[in-house]
């Protein structure tokens, strides 16, 4: 069951969900922070619904706020950053570009991309954490790539 | 009563503004054995270090002052750049502009990285400016920048040569390293010292200077 909890984790990163960032979280981790990573990554879903709502009402305002959307897309952006979270950065990246040209129509557009990758991310996330509780605890549950 | 020079004694203040930065600079500080204090905000930090309105870079005394309420002494503090209210660069400088607070040395942290905005950092007296996200890499690099300032007086060198370098424990030499990033800081840290700035300065979005010799005026 290691193994394939092994494998798991390896794809996510072989199909660039994740980034040596998520690699660094792991390092973190240990006896006396057995789970930190889950921890952060569960902060990082609290914090992006919150950021995603104020992204979406912000999408509704008419004229657009162009400023104040790159705003809540930095702070987005940083803390997918944060934990690794590559396809979402990626997207959020574009966003800000998207709000720098003052390009509503484009912000629109990448805006569900930016939700549609964190809502995969999310989803592949929660997979790896159960199946690694399923797979039972070891002195560390995460090895170095 | 004094420190030693013990990895576990030296406390470090982190701000940051995002949660989930603020759970990792803490775990990557304790993992290297430091005691860390987390603030959301530059205004809190302020708080915590026990700064006052009246504190300017008037006196020499580098020992706490009956004003200052500072408990707990703060080895470093490290702070995000883009926070909303005041900036890491905003709190630095108020920092840099303290009596009692200017030889608490302060790291930045940005996600962007804009030279300009690193420079602009440096020249205010930063030790060091990490690219987010952070690592254990860097959080090595804080321990020289903390000793530093266990030694440092506030008559720091004006004049950029080097002295030799002293291990001894001596309080009123200056301790220097062989660090390449310091022989700039020495320059700007001197500037700094003879300069009398306002607070109410605000947020210049652009600091235009001249170089970095001599007093530095600033125009109201």
């Amino acid at each position: 069951m290691q193994r394939q909890l092994a494998n798991m984790k390896q794809s996510l990163f072989d199909q660039g969900y994740l980034d040596e960032q998520f690699i660094q979280l792991e390092e973190l981790q240990d006896d006396t922070n057995p789970n930190f990573v889950e921890e952060v990554v569960t902060l990082y879903y609290r914090d992006s619904v919150r950021l995603i709502q104020n992204i979406e009402h912000a999408l509704d305002k008419n004229p657009l706020d162009f400023a104040k959307l790159d705003s809540h897309m930095h702070q987005f952006k940083g803390s997918s950053s944060s934990i690794g979270a590559r396809k979402v950065k990626i997207e959020c990246t574009q966003f800000r570009e998207y709000c720098r040209a003052g390009n509503g129509e484009g912000c629109k557009r990448t805006f569900q991309q930016v939700k549609k990758e964190y809502a995969t991310l999310k989803k592949k996330l929660e997979a790896y954490f159960q199946f690694a509780r399923q797979a039972g605890p070891v002195e560390k549950a995460c090895r170095p790539k | 009563m004094g420190m030693a020079a013990a990895d576990s004694e030296f406390h470090v203040l982190a701000v940051d503004d995002s949660l989930i930065d603020r759970k990792l600079v803490e775990r990557l500080l304790k993992t290297s054995s430091f005691q860390v204090t987390t603030v959301d905000s530059g205004s809190k930090a302020l708080e915590f270090l026990g700064w006052h309105e009246d504190d300017r870079s008037n006196s020499n005394e580098t020992s706490v002052s009956p004003k200052n309420h500072q408990e707990v002494e703060v080895n470093l503090v490290i702070t995000d750049y883009c926070m909303p209210g005041m900036t890491g660069y905003d709190l630095l400088k108020k920092m840099k502009e303290s009596s009692s607070l200017r030889n608490i040395p302060v790291v930045i942290m940005s996600s962007e990285n804009v030279p300009s905005r690193i420079t602009r950092c440096l020249e205010e007296g930063a030790e060091d400016f990490f690219l987010k996200p952070m690592k254990l890499s860097d959080v090595n690099k804080l321990m020289p920048h903390m000793m530093k300032t266990k030694y440092k007086e506030d008559n720091i060198i004006e004049k950029p040569e080097k002295q030799e370098k002293q291990e001894s424990n001596k309080e009123e030499t200056t301790q220097e390293s062989d660090d390449v990033q310091l022989s700039l800081q020495e320059q700007l840290n001197g500037n700094n010292n003879n300069k009398r700035k306002s607070i109410d300065d605000g947020l210049p979005p652009v600091r235009t200077r001249p170089r970095y010799n001599g007093l530095t005026v600033m125009s109201n």
